[in-house]
């Protein structure tokens, strides 16, 4: 095998992907060729570093230099300076590595990764995940070899039992039980299911995960299936993630070729075979026993439990479900055992987690961190805050299942049960950070729009009642709203938690119910003052003029409905009944003389 | 795959590639790499370095190029860093230098003096 004295690794997640990472990658490629030097350097497209915000990066070895914000100019200045002569090109490294002028700071020193402890995300960014063999390198597939080879199926579900591996899809439910549950039950066939049906608005925890070690999961579910008798396998992910299928199907493709999937896998009588089953991407699919009716070919709509997949699943048969990132931390509890796994995060939940941090920040990205770790070191230390040092207001956990924490809780060690006594939960990882700019009935209004489109609609109180939910808040935001529409809301939404059919529609109400019990001063300015004091909701927003006008005539220009009227040198009006809260002339004005209230 | 010691063979060729992204390594050895130093045929010297080391499975050696270090004159110089001990720099490195530098430099701890700038002052 060649050995190349540089690496360059360039981002290929779907963030950078978007900022043109690939065509960054194919110009170091070019202009490396140029000099002459492509059989010294070698150009890698990996997955995702977590810094999204910073995109799209390149970092370069030996030295570790992390460039951001990349550009195809600065790739041949790069090429030409570092690459060739030595010389890392310091106005394009991340200007936190760059603060000490005597040596680059090392990745693992910066504030955004000196926080975070990667297992799930231990390759994303490390490896090429399209090259099987580094991710052999990484220890890959030598758990399933020890797990085929050294151990039986009761010893391995004991061990994940004992790590303390909860479902990192949600709702928490520990791994090894889940296993337990399917292992004893006798069929022809048996499935595992890789649930990468993320649908959550903002989250990008799964995708990351599958773009950046995509063997892993494979790995994983092999794992799995040797646990509780599966030979078969598949994983449903939606066809909005094309980067995330394209790197799944090389590597079953490059698996199959080693016999690490297939038939008799480390010489033992154990078969394993993967298949990709795509999502057509309706958040409804991420609830299980609907997306094993999307496999079987039917519409996507949840039925009751039990009977729980365990006993009758995929096409009536056995079947465990379990998240993609939850698979992920499986070969590294394999190989470093429970202890190992314990040794992160809190007693009751074990391991790190993996957080989408978007919304109102700084460092919008992907972290790792143990769990236990507070908001605030999560939203301030790793994420940077809010920008343009707008008041931090609240963050929204398990996007439209969860619910929303705010200033008081920042001190909270993250975990389970404290994020669900909370009113929220863990969910599946996103966190959406809100500033002091965001309208919470808004955003609750925000979630409940997105699960009323998303529900299947086979039960009544999940089709019938959110969107009469929506109705009142629809109503509250316009400034129609009335105290009784609040108790009814209150009502309505506690019905639809005790009666729905499935975590969909049980979990719906939750934004709606967390903003009215942290934030009920702002609905009832919105009921009682029919204000909204963040200035958002745009029926209830008036733009004025102020004295300071100077007659300059630009907003009346530039006001779509002709709202504004009154002539040059003189004080401008808007005209309430004609105005459609658009705020064009508040971004024209030169004087600030326009007022949003 | 057979087997597990397949595997972990198949694992030890390509942990190799893969050294060059640890950063963690204690051992710094820095090839002057500025327009002075590939002229006077510093790329060749980067390059053995990089083999040797691979070769040899010294995974806690880092071979990594710099700029300019000043010394027009003497290119290609090599530098080795090593935690504790002070910096070692040799002179108008060549291939074959470079390879008994690592054999006596780094894998038995003993300064090649004859190469280094130390021996071109007396």
């Amino acid at each position: 095998m060649a050995i190349y004295r540089s690496h360059v690794l360039v981002c290929g997640g779907t963030g950078c992907t978007s900022s043109k990472s690939v065509l960054i990658k194919e110009r170091f490629e070019e202009k490396i060729k140029e000099i002459n030097l492509d059989k010294e350097i070698q150009v890698v497209l990996t997955g995702c570093f977590g810094l999204c915000e910073q995109g799209p990066i390149v970092i370069v070895y030996p030295e570790g230099t992390f460039y951001s914000k990349m550009s195809l100019d600065r790739v041949d200045e790069i090429v030409s300076e570092h690459l060739n002569k030595g010389r890392i090109v310091k106005k394009y490294v991340y200007h936190e590595t760059d603060e000490d002028t005597e040596k680059v700071k090392a990745l693992a020193d910066i504030d955004f990764y000196k926080k975070q402890k990667r297992v799930a995300l231990r390759n994303c960014g490390v490896i090429n995940p399209e090259n099987i063999n580094e991710y052999i390198a990484r220890d890959g597939y030598l758990a399933l070899g020890k797990v085929l080879t050294e151990m039986t199926p009761e010893e391995v579900i004991k061990l994940v039992k004992d790590s303390g591996l909860k479902g990192r899809g949600g709702a928490g439910f520990s791994t090894g039980m889940k296993w337990s549950f399917a292992a004893p039950n006798k069929a022809d066939q048996k499935y595992v299911i890789c649930n990468a049906d993320e649908g959550d608005p903002g989250a990008f925890m799964d995708r990351s995960v599958l773009e950046g070690d995509p063997h892993a999961v494979l790995e994983a579910m092999a794992i799995s299936g040797y646990a509780i008798g599966a030979t078969k396998g598949f994983i449903y992910v939606r066809a909005e993630y094309p980067i995330a299928v394209h790197r799944l199907e090389i590597a079953i493709e490059q698996a199959k070729d080693l016999g690490l999937l297939g038939k008799n896998l480390f010489g033992s009588d154990f078969d394993f075979d993967v298949e990709i089953r795509l999502g057509a991407g309706a958040f409804v699919c991420g609830e299980e026993t609907a997306l094993m009716q999307s496999i079987e070919g039917y519409r996507g709509m949840s039925r009751n439990k039990p009977p729980f997949p365990a006993v009758k699943g995929l096409w009536g048969k056995p079947t465990i479900i379990n998240n993609v990132e939850t698979l992920a931390n499986v070969p590294q509890i394999i190989i470093n055992g429970p202890e190992w796994f314990k040794s992160f995060g809190t007693e009751k939940s074990p391991g790190t987690k993996v957080f989408a941090l978007g919304g109102k920040i700084n460092n919008t990205g992907l972290v790792e961190v143990p769990m236990g770790t507070t908001l605030r070191e999560v939203i301030y230390d790793i994420g940077g805050g809010c920008p343009n040092g707008r008041a931090f207001k609240a963050v929204q956990t398990g996007g439209p299942s969860g619910g929303c924490l705010v200033k008081d809780h920042l001190d909270t060690e993250i975990d389970y049960d404290n994020l669900t006594a909370l009113g929220s939960m863990m969910g599946s990882g996103g966190m959406i950070v809100m500033d002091e700019d965001n309208c919470m009935v808004d955003i609750a209004r925000f979630f409940l729009d997105f699960t009323v489109d998303e529900s299947c609609g086979k039960c009544t109180p999940c089709r019938e009642g959110t969107k009469r939910m929506l109705e009142i808040l629809d109503k509250i935001s316009e400034g129609k709203g009335t105290m009784e529409d609040l108790d009814r809301l209150e009502n309505l939404a506690q019905t639809i938690k005790d009666t729905a059919l499935c975590g969909l529609g049980q979990t719906a109400p939750n934004p709606v119910l967390s903003t009215i019990r942290y934030f009920k001063d702002e609905y009832l300015a919105h009921i009682v003052d029919k204000t909204c004091p963040a200035g958002v909701c745009k029926k209830l927003l008036k733009y004025n003029i102020t004295a300071d006008c100077k007659g300059c005539t630009k907003c009346a220009r530039i006001c779509p409905v002709g709202a504004i009227t009154g002539k040059v040198k003189e004080l401008h009006v808007i005209d309430q009944n004609k105005c459609i809260k658009c705020g064009a002339c508040m971004d024209a004005c030169s004087f600030h003389a326009i007022i949003r209230k | 795959m057979k087997s597990l010691e397949e595997l972990k063979k198949l694992r030890e060729e390509s942990i190799k590639n893969l050294e060059m992204r640890n950063t963690e390594k204690n051992i710094r050895v820095v090839v002057g790499m500025a327009t002075c130093g590939i002229a006077a045929g510093a790329r060749p010297v980067l390059n053995t370095l990089v083999e040797e080391v691979a070769m040899r499975n010294l995974n806690d050696v880092q071979v990594a190029q710099t700029g300019c270090i000043g010394m027009c004159t003497l290119e290609p110089i090599v530098e080795i860093y090593e935690p504790d001990k002070e910096k070692v720099t040799y002179i108008n490195v060549n291939s074959d230098k470079a390879k008994r530098i690592v054999a006596e430099h780094i894998v038995n701890g003993n300064i090649v003096r004859e190469f280094t700038i130390g021996a071109s002052d007396n």
